[in-house]
């Protein structure tokens, strides 16, 4: 029997974007548990579960979990203090051009 | 005229067991996991039932060892639509571990190594049908599939039988787990198709 393991935060930009428009593989997270905060996109995430389980890729603590039913879905991030989003520059006068 | 006889059928087929609804069968047995495989030593694991009113029983792998065996075969339902039938494990009953343990509580929290938790109602534990289990098909159970010891509630989605089993915290008010906070469902009956909130 093989060891059970994790695909790496990219994978969850697929199912994410069902809920979000951002891009959130570009997003930076800090975890609730041990205060690291580093890319989603290296959190660990276990897929073969009946949701999606992302968890921290230093204290392995749950930061983000999915479950996506046949007409509903549950987000549940309480592992996860924050999400830094790029977003474009506000622009709060027109450009030069 | 060809050796087989096209009108010739064989024996009849056996039934096909019956499965709850929405699920198929696998020979094999899935490894399921929502974290990393919590490697825990037989010199120190320990299974503890804490009641409501602070009193704690706690086994030994020595002690749960001593404890009156049984061999429950089963058939087991994941949430995920996969059933396995006719499995053999060896354990020990939940109504020997709660014999002694003095209790109004009506429901269970129960806890494991690596963090998981899963709420069930305590009646469900009672009455021959939930073990402490720790052999599988006369093995001791892998680490994949729980060891050294899992829960084993066989008519709830496997979801409920908590791998890597610690403990169970006895409570008079239904707290969800792991999975029925993120809309899991709270009991889980397989042939109601009890798989999310509001099923």
């Amino acid at each position: 029997m093989t060891e059970m393991s994790y695909l790496d935060g990219n994978m969850l930009d697929g199912p994410m974007r069902e809920l979000f428009t951002v891009d959130l593989s570009s997003a930076m997270g800090r975890c609730e548990n041990c205060g690291t905060t580093g890319s989603m996109a290296s959190l660990h995430v276990y897929s073969h579960a009946p949701g999606l389980v992302a968890r921290c890729p230093t204290c392995e603590e749950v930061m983000v979990r999915l479950v996506r039913g046949p007409d509903r879905a549950w987000l549940d991030m309480r592992g996860t203090t924050f999400l830094q989003v790029p977003m474009p520059m506000e622009q709060t006068f027109p450009g030069p051009l | 005229m060809g050796i087989v006889s096209p009108g010739f059928q064989g024996r009849p087929r056996t039934q096909e067991p019956a499965l709850p609804p929405g699920q198929y069968l696998t020979e094999d047995f899935p490894v399921l996991s929502a974290g990393p495989t919590p490697r825990v030593s037989l010199d120190t694991w320990e299974f503890v039932i804490s009641a409501e009113n602070g009193s704690e029983h706690r086994w030994s792998w020595q002690e749960l060892m001593a404890l009156p065996q049984e061999t429950p075969m089963v058939d087991i339902h994941c949430v995920t639509r996969w059933s396995k039938l006719g499995t053999n494990w060896q354990g020990v009953s939940l109504d020997t571990l709660l014999a002694d343990v003095d209790t109004g509580a009506h429901f269970a929290l129960a806890h494991s190594y690596g963090g998981y938790t899963t709420n069930l109602p305590l009646d469900d534990l009672r009455g021959g049908q939930a073990w402490v289990v720790h052999t599988f098909d006369g093995a001791p159970l892998p680490a994949e599939h729980g060891g050294p010891a899992r829960l084993l509630v066989p008519h709830l989605y496997f979801w409920k039988s908590a791998k890597w089993v610690r403990g169970l915290r006895l409570k008079t008010m239904d707290e969800p787990g792991f999975w029925e906070t993120a809309g899991y469902h709270d009991y889980g009956d397989p042939w109601r198709e009890q798989r999310y909130q509001g099923d």
